[in-house]
């Protein structure tokens, strides 16, 4: 099949966004507010790592120049990057002043909205003509099925626990949902995906999104922030100052030791 | 993981008084000697129940705390696959303390006790993890050394008079034996990479090594505790067999790795069948075991926020649980 740089782009997004938000996770690890939530986390995390690792080989493969998954993960400056910015975001401080680096409203209000998301996208991509992205899709459907019910569970929990709890939870979506503007907004390489059945239109997956995550707002009691101008760029490679950062640590040894094996 | 022998003097409640007599104790007798299990709804000592708890829950904190020298690699593991294995065995130890909590639950203790306990400083946890990991090689270490020495001391913990604890020591030694292997082949590779990842292999070896051997716990001859614990069929094997089986096991895994062990001492002995060894800096175990350890109180206070940051969690969880009770005893209504 033809390699085009927008079919190549495309995989690293969404490769590197599975990446980035599984590096998140991660960093929950032995953090978590009850020991089940650290498993549930880490689950989340090897999941999109799992995820990551395919996309990554497969956009490798197509690209055709010898690169593998950690090649494109961890030999790439931030410009390099396409992930979504909601992925990159700290899971606390700065970003959710709560005082603390792990904020779990924070966290689990964006695995819910971004869950919510990548279900629609494997379902869509289950259709696509690169056969290998399409059972990445199959595959991972599950597991974002999976997600999107863990973190809808807590929705409902924290956003309708306690005075606190709902408060925390309604800062974490207010400061999110603009973040969420980046996954349905059109590209400049939107259209040759889609003529060429790969992938489809970002715009098309956000009706069946809003399904997915209005009723879950409304039963946990929160508000659906009103929709802004605010728009990420991350999928371009322009990214927040968070990016930087994380890439220092998950690119230390490969780029303190260039060359060796591990 | 992870169980150091935990027959530490002035933890160990006053030896079993003559005072539990009668049918049931002759019963609960009759069974440790037949070497059949005791489970939760069988009478048992007070002061069977009370060493069950410390070790269970000794064990459980271990696990939990032995997240956090591990968890301090996960951001920056050297390639994807190690990440993720590395994720998945941070992962598995936090599951292991769920079991080993869940075992404890049994004897009619709360978690949230058993947590008070560890954060107030109360309750011990394995001092190995009052080690920094410093360098990628650690996390191999670790693997090999530590998880292989909890192996040692949890294989005999199967066969443990108190079925619940014996059937968790079964599904966690399983995984352990993953864990030993994965952290093995982390250091493989490392003593066949670079000349500076063989030094980092050998740095971590050079600075695991001791602490791991200080692990099974005081000499026999120290170990005046272990006598009860050995007739009540807790612990089957003593702290210097352990060990010494540990150390031969491990010599030759050194060898094939071409990495050499810190020890001057070290060496074949035909007419044993062992290998000897030089001895162990106990002051030093018992400095880490005390709270002089280098990341003692780093480790304690990281539970101690994450708990105390996870507290709004837990309240509105249950606060969510009472709501919906409510609502489903007005509409039962
Ligand atoms: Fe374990
Ligand atoms: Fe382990």
């Amino acid at each position: 099949m033809n390699c085009s740089s927008h079919h190549f782009d495309y995989l690293l997004r969404l490769g590197g966004s599975s990446l980035v938000l599984g590096q998140r996770m991660a960093e929950w690890i032995g953090h978590g507010p009850v020991l089940e939530e650290d498993i549930a986390l880490a689950n989340v995390g090897l999941d999109l790592m799992g995820q990551a690792r395919m996309l990554l080989t497969h956009a490798g493969a197509l690209e055709g120049r010898g690169r593998d998954e950690d090649a494109l993960a961890m030999l790439r400056d931030v410009p390099g990057f396409r992930n979504y910015t909601l992925c990159e975001l700290p899971n606390g401080e700065p970003v959710s002043q709560v005082g603390a680096t792990r904020d779990y409203a924070f966290t689990l209000t964006r695995n819910f909205l971004f869950a919510a998301f990548q279900c629609e996208l494997w379902k869509a991509l289950g259709a696509s003509r690169d056969a290998e992205l399409a059972a990445i899709a199959a595959k991972s459907a599950k597991e974002s099925r999976y997600h999107y019910g863990h973190a809808a569970d807590w929705m409902l929990r924290l956003g309708d626990g306690t005075d606190d709890s709902h408060r925390r939870m309604q800062a974490a979506l207010d400061l999110l949902w603009p973040y969420t503007h980046e996954l349905f907004a059109a590209d400049a390489g939107e259209a040759e995906l889609e003529a060429a059945g790969i992938a489809p239109r970002s715009e098309t997956l956000r009706a069946g999104w809003l399904q997915a995550v209005e009723p879950v707002l409304a039963e946990a009691t929160l508000a659906r922030p009103a929709d802004t101008g605010f728009l990420s760029t991350g999928r371009f490679g322009r990214h927040s100052e968070h990016l930087g950062h994380l890439l220092s640590e998950l690119q230390y040894l490969q780029r303190a030791y260039p060359g060796a094996q591990w | 993981m992870y169980t150091q022998s935990m027959d530490i003097p002035g933890q160990q409640p006053r030896a079993v008084a003559a005072a539990e007599q009668g049918a049931q104790e002759q019963e609960f007798e009759a069974r440790i000697a037949a070497d059949r299990k005791v489970e939760p709804r069988d009478w048992m000592p007070e002061a069977y129940r009370r060493t069950l708890v410390r070790q269970i829950s000794q064990h459980a904190h271990s696990e939990v705390v032995g997240m956090l020298p591990e968890g301090n690699w996960l951001t920056r593991a050297p390639t994807l696959k190690r990440k993720a294995i590395l994720m998945a065995k941070v992962q598995d130890e936090g599951g292991h303390g769920l079991y080993l909590y869940a075992a404890a639950e049994t004897l009619g203790v709360s978690r949230d006790t058993l947590l008070d306990q560890l954060h107030s400083g109360k309750a011990k946890y394995s001092s190995i993890f009052n080690y920094p990991t410093v360098s990628w090689a650690d996390i191999g270490a670790i693997g090999w050394l530590v998880d292989g020495a909890a192996i040692m001391n949890q294989i005999p913990l199967c066969r443990c008079s108190y079925g619940p604890y014996a059937r968790a020591m079964i599904r966690v030694c399983k995984e352990e034996s993953f864990h030993q292997r994965q952290g093995y082949e982390i250091m493989l590779a490392l003593a066949n990479g670079t000349p500076a990842q063989k030094r980092m292999a050998q740095d971590a070896l050079d600075r695991w090594w001791w602490p791991v051997l200080a692990m099974f716990g005081p000499h026999d001859s120290d170990s005046q505790h272990s006598g009860q614990s050995m007739r009540w069929g807790i612990k089957r094997v003593s702290n210097d067999d352990l060990r010494q089986k540990f150390v031969d096991a491990t010599v030759p895994q050194a060898e094939l790795l071409g990495l050499t062990l810190p020890d001057p001492l070290l060496k074949w002995n035909a007419q044993r069948g062992h290998y000897d060894f030089g001895p162990i800096d106990w002051d030093d175990f018992w400095k880490v075991v005390n709270g002089d350890g280098p990341c003692n109180r780093e480790r304690l206070a990281t539970r101690v926020r994450a708990h105390a940051e996870g507290a709004w969690v837990r309240e509105a969880a249950m606060a969510h649980a009472e709501k919906q009770r409510r609502k489903a005893h007005q509409e039962a209504a």
